[in-house]
């Protein structure tokens, strides 16, 4: 009985396979390139910008940063940032405008659960691993970089 | 005995619907269908302030227009058995609030239609009510916030993916009445065939659909071209055609009167909802509002409605469970069996 249940999982398995379409990913990825190397284009030209007007390296990087934190919110409250994702995938996911959306997203969805335990609380419901996994790799790297020096 | 077979019932004295009602929203008011629905509400909260809010606004709303239509007054309602997707049931509960009828609140996630008729039909050909109300319904952002991801997240979903429907649909199911008869009805075990793909729920569910009807069909001795009609529930264009290859290798074929609520209720190219539509409400509102119009005006004669359900929550899947499913089938006829013999 057993396994003619597990031979009817794996039949239908393939049948599904088989049926179901897969993502075009060749097709999206060319999206994502474009629609994220303008992303990065527009970052650099932002780059210019501020370096131009006198401010140092680090300051020019944090600069950056925050305006395109900033208008990747906005463009999320507008609801425009979800429309250009649907079209441009991982090219506005991994840019830091897509990490700004992650946050910005639940806080808007959960802000009618309260400030503190909607909004405040769910906030991070999708940045947070991110940011666990990208602080506990930090520290990895860091410790390896320190024995090695 | 009214039981037959393995899962099956027939109605000694087959209910009738006496009024039905289904309520949308702005997409599935811009979909084919449009135009069977009684009210498309061009506001996606209802004149509320939150998608839970909205949801049971749209499930008193139909009700009211439902009950209305069955030319009754609230108070003549025995039960009321309704469904949805939120959490605890919340959508209906809430919706339901106002009314101070008996209530049962149904989980069998998008098979509650299929479950509220049957159950609805059995209180009634039991003696047990005159008048009951059977109701589903969903809402496509409160589904997205409780199963998914937030709405303004930038996300792509996947070609297998479906829209959640924002929908009602109530019937009215009565001990008088002249038809549409609620004849029979074949109750879906819980089916697993190890699917896991959250976004192809399609898949998930077309095993639980082939078994009902496989089983309503051998349980009630039924030759394949009984039904002028068979809907499944919320499979969408993907779940539709593993159903028909399910079906096949039991030798039953249906042939074009195999069709899905899912695949109907959207313009799928031009309203971009991939696989098609799914949700409670889906299934719900294109009975109430389309195929039970279909059979009223004589365009249709026999429906087999089978509701499907994919039956998992978001925590048993985040810890590696398989997605059961179920789904339940019941016989939807405009005249009594024995009488157009």
């Amino acid at each position: 009985m057993e396994t003619s249940k597990s031979q009817a999982v794996q039949d239908y398995e393939k049948l599904v396979r088989e049926i179901s379409p897969k993502s075009a990913v060749l097709y999206n990825s060319v999206k994502a390139f474009f629609v994220g190397g303008t992303i990065c284009a527009a970052a650099q030209l932002l780059y210019n910008f501020f370096e131009g007007r006198g401010f140092s390296r680090d300051d020019t990087g944090l600069l950056v940063a925050a305006v395109l934190i900033a208008a990747a919110v906005l463009l999320t409250a507008l609801r425009i940032y979800d429309r250009l994702a649907k079209f441009a995938g991982a090219g506005t996911i991994v840019p830091i405008t897509g990490f700004a959306n992650s946050i910005a997203a639940p806080a808007i969805e959960h802000k009618k659960e309260g400030m503190i335990l909607g909004l405040g609380a769910k906030m991070f419901v999708i940045a947070g691993p991110v940011i666990v996994y990208g602080t506990v790799t930090s520290v990895i790297v860091g410790l390896i970089y320190y024995f090695m020096k | 005995m009214k039981h037959f077979g393995e899962s099956s019932v027939k109605f000694a004295n087959p209910p009738s619907i006496l009024g039905a009602a289904a309520i949308v929203g702005p997409k599935e008011g811009e979909g084919p269908l449009a135009k069977y629905f009684d009210k498309v509400s061009h506001d996606i909260l209802f004149g509320k302030d939150t998608w839970e809010q909205a949801e049971s606004e749209l499930m008193r709303q139909t009700i009211e227009t439902a009950v209305r239509k069955a030319g009754l007054p609230m108070k003549a309602i025995n039960y009321i058995l309704a469904g949805d997707l939120l959490n605890q049931n919340s959508g209906s509960i809430y919706g339901a609030r106002s009314f101070e009828r008996p209530f049962f609140g149904l989980f069998g996630a998008c098979s509650a239609m299929g479950m509220g008729l049957t159950l609805g039909a059995m209180l009634i050909d039991g003696g047990f009510a005159e008048n009951v109300v059977a109701n589903a319904s969903s809402h496509f952002c409160g589904a997205e916030k409780t199963f998914r991801f937030p709405l303004e997240l930038g996300t792509q979903r996947t070609p297998t993916a479906s829209w959640t429907v924002t929908g009602d649909g109530a019937a009215v199911i009565s001990a008088n009445g002249k038809g549409p008869y609620i004849t029979a009805a074949t109750t879906g075990a819980i089916v697993d065939l190890g699917q896991k793909d959250v976004n192809n729920m399609g898949a998930a569910m077309a095993p639980a659909a082939a078994d009902v009807i496989a089983k309503h069909f051998g349980d009630l001795s039924l030759a394949n071209d009984y039904y002028d009609v068979i809907a499944t529930g919320d499979l969408g264009k993907y779940g539709n055609k593993l159903l028909v290859q399910l079906l096949q290798k039991q030798g039953l074929h249906f042939g074009d009167s195999l069709t899905d609520c899912g695949m109907l209720i959207y313009d799928a190219e031009r309203q971009d909802v991939h696989a098609g539509g799914s949700g409670c409400g889906c299934c719900a509102a294109v009975l109430a509002g389309y195929f039970l119009n279909k059979i009223r005006s004589g365009e249709m004669k026999k429906l087999l409605f089978v509701p499907t359900g994919a039956l998992h929550s978001v925590v048993t899947i985040q810890q590696g469970e398989t997605i059961p499913a179920t789904a339940h089938a019941v016989a939807i006829e405009a005249a009594l069996p024995h009488f157009s013999e």
